[in-house]
């Protein structure tokens, strides 16, 4: 389990996420949904480990990440980041390798017995095996992410954080890639941008805005109309998708209405 | 069955374990400086064949047979004094005047180029990974501007106490010391910031540097000098000290080569396979200008060593550390001494800096049609 107790951070003096409380079950798919600034990314490199809150604290799996060594942290946590630069000539098993650093020691002394399965097993669960000798310089975009997911699930941590996992993906990638991250059955948390993703393949959701976290819940608890345009600040209707059933968000202007 | 799965075992540790591509290629390259070093140490305006050269090198392999330890010094401080007899292993007949010029003209210079060439190209290579910058080299944060004020100083104006040597030393440390406290802020030191604080010393600094240029009168000449880079009047002394210190200090920066393929990806990933960024930029940019300063100290600004020959090793190799540091440190090392026995091959010769920058501009141009530089 991850609990965030009552987190606020500050980034160059501006809060940017204020009393934030939220837990994390084990085996759920949580999504991380709001506007821009909202704290989306905040949030998830709080939990990572990455940025120290001001205030409150991060607990995952019983131990508080801020006390942590990087080393420890990426044991406990895999965090795929929003950007990163594929601009170096690396195999994709060598990118996936480096998910073993955690395990790995300086002196090498000590080599990595579980380093080769973890990695095959990561390929393969994230069907990136047949990529394993390819340049990453060559691949495209969604390949990209299975590459990154395939380092994170390297690194064997019980938690998974993904921001952004979809941002610059096709619709057949976005659903591809998500669809995938749900039949892993590990405990993620991802910050998606798209609603009607988020809903369809995520356990619950949890809204932000302005640094608050506003809702937190099953989809069609926390995507109501209502909610979303004052998180928004823009109308939307929300229906029913016609074959999956779950929450179908639209954003529309009204007449008159200011930007 | 059992000897092909060796075999098999053995052959993927050479082509591919990251580990066993080092060695190979680090083994052929020492080969490489092995006859590198024997073919420049032939030449000069006294002609000794490479045999020769061989046998001198040969004859001053020796192994102690007596060590003694003695208790001398002042009054305040009693330094335990450890005197050791060598005696030779061969004795090859050479000329007196051969063995001479071979062990006191040319090898001296020799081996300081090839330490400094071996410790300039090390540090481009850690510092083209740190700043993910294909224009990045040994300099990229002021140490050379740094060193040059402190050298200039000490010729123009006189440093009380110190030599040249070291007030080039101690100028590089204090700049790289100064550009990373600029650009740090919270215990986080973003590298663009890093970047942009260097250029900025480097501007003053040079500003210092032509000042002092334009008070040198009659140092002009050896200022100058200095400035363009230099390996001539180099001692063994010198070589033996940059050459221990670089070697020590490119193992450190291979302990973090992983750690290095890590950040090339970006900082928030190596933070998220579980690299204490902050404290790794530190160690590597440590190790980086303290061993370009060194070089600095000893042979001027030797410039393009650090910027081109890792590109270059990197084409080759890919750009896995665990390779490219070790394979680039050494390729650097025969790179300088063949360009410095251009640079003294010639009628009049050459401060080795002009020569390092006639071949590494046009190649480094190559490089950048290609596809490397452009990626990097």
């Amino acid at each position: 389990m991850i609990a965030v107790e009552d987190i606020t951070v500050e980034r160059g003096g501006v809060r940017v996420l204020s009393e934030v409380s939220l837990t994390v079950e084990e085996g759920e798919f949580l999504a991380l949904v709001g506007p821009n600034g909202a704290g989306k990314s905040t949030l998830l490199n709080t939990v990572g480990g990455i940025l120290s809150p001001a205030a409150g604290r991060v607990v995952a799996a019983g131990r508080e990440i801020e006390t942590l060594s990087a080393r420890e942290t990426a044991r406990l946590v895999a965090s795929v980041p929003q950007e990163t630069s594929f601009g170096f000539d690396f195999t994709v098993r060598e990118v996936v390798e480096m998910g073993r650093t955690p395990y790995r020691a300086r002196l090498r002394r000590r080599p990595d017995p579980d380093g080769r399965d973890q990695i095959d097993r990561a390929l393969a669960r994230t069907e990136t095996d047949e990529l394993a000798d390819r340049s990453v310089t060559t691949l495209s975009g969604g390949e990209k992410q299975r590459v990154l997911l395939a380092r994170a699930l390297a690194q064997d941590a019980p938690y998974l954080l993904l921001d952004e996992p979809t941002a610059s993906l096709d619709i057949n990638h976005q659903v591809r890639t998500l669809g995938l991250v749900a039949d892993l059955d590990e405990t993620v948390v991802a910050a998606i941008h798209d609603l009607n993703l988020a809903a369809r393949f995520c356990d619950r959701i949890a809204l932000l805005a302005d640094g608050k976290l506003r809702a937190v819940g099953p989809p069609e608890d926390v995507l109501t109309a209502e909610r979303l345009e004052r998180a928004f600040g823009t109308s939307v209707t929300v229906g029913e998708h016609p074959v999956t059933g779950t929450p179908v968000v639209t954003a529309f202007r009204q007449q008159g209405q200011e930007i | 069955m059992g000897v092909n799965k060796y075999v098999a075992n053995y052959t993927r540790f050479v082509l591919v374990e990251p580990n066993g591509r080092a060695t190979v290629y680090s083994l052929g390259l020492v080969a490489l400086l092995g006859v590198v070093t024997t073919l420049a140490t032939a030449v000069g305006p006294v002609g000794v064949t490479p045999p020769t050269v061989l046998k001198v090198l040969a004859n001053g392999i020796a192994v102690p047979t007596e060590i003694t330890v003695a208790r001398t010094g002042g009054a305040v401080l009693q330094l335990p004094a450890l005197t050791v007899e060598w005696a030779p292993v061969f004795a090859f007949p050479v000329e007196q005047t051969h063995a001479a010029i071979v062990m006191t003209v040319r090898l001296p210079r020799i081996a300081l180029g090839a330490t400094v060439g071996f410790a300039l190209a090390a540090a481009g290579v850690v510092m083209q990974g740190f700043f993910r910058n294909p224009m990045a080299d040994p300099s990229i944060i002021g140490v050379s501007s740094g060193a040059a004020v402190g050298a200039v100083g000490a010729l123009v104006v006189g440093v009380p106490f110190v030599g040249l040597r070291t007030a080039a030393f101690v100028g590089a440390l204090v700049t790289a010391g100064v550009v990373y406290a600029i650009a740090t802020e919270g215990g986080r030191t973003p590298v663009a910031t890093l970047l942009l604080a260097g250029v900025a010393i480097q501007t003053l600094l040079g500003a210092v540097t032509s000042y002092l240029l334009l008070r040198s009168g009659e140092s002009m000449r050896r200022v100058v000098y200095w400035l363009m880079g230099h390996l001539d009047a180099s001692t063994l002394d010198e070589a033996v000290v940059t050459g221990t210190l670089g070697l020590a200090l490119v193992g450190v920066m291979y302990l973090y080569a992983e750690d290095l393929n890590a950040m090339l990806l970006g900082e928030t990933d190596a933070q998220a396979v579980g690299i204490e960024v902050e404290r790794t930029k530190r160690i590597l940019l440590a190790a980086a200008s303290i061993v370009t300063g060194a070089a600095v100290a000893v042979a001027g600004v030797i410039g393009f060593v650090g910027l081109i020959v890792p590109h270059a090793v990197r084409l080759l190799v890919g750009p896995d550390h665990r390779v490219l540091l070790p394979t680039s440190a050494l390729a650097g090392a025969s790179f300088l001494v063949a360009a410095d026995t251009v640079a003294r091959a010639g009628a009049v010769e050459l401060p080795v800096g002009i020569v390092t920058a006639a071949l590494g501009a046009p190649f480094f141009l190559y490089l950048l049609r290609r596809r490397e530089v452009s990626e990097l």
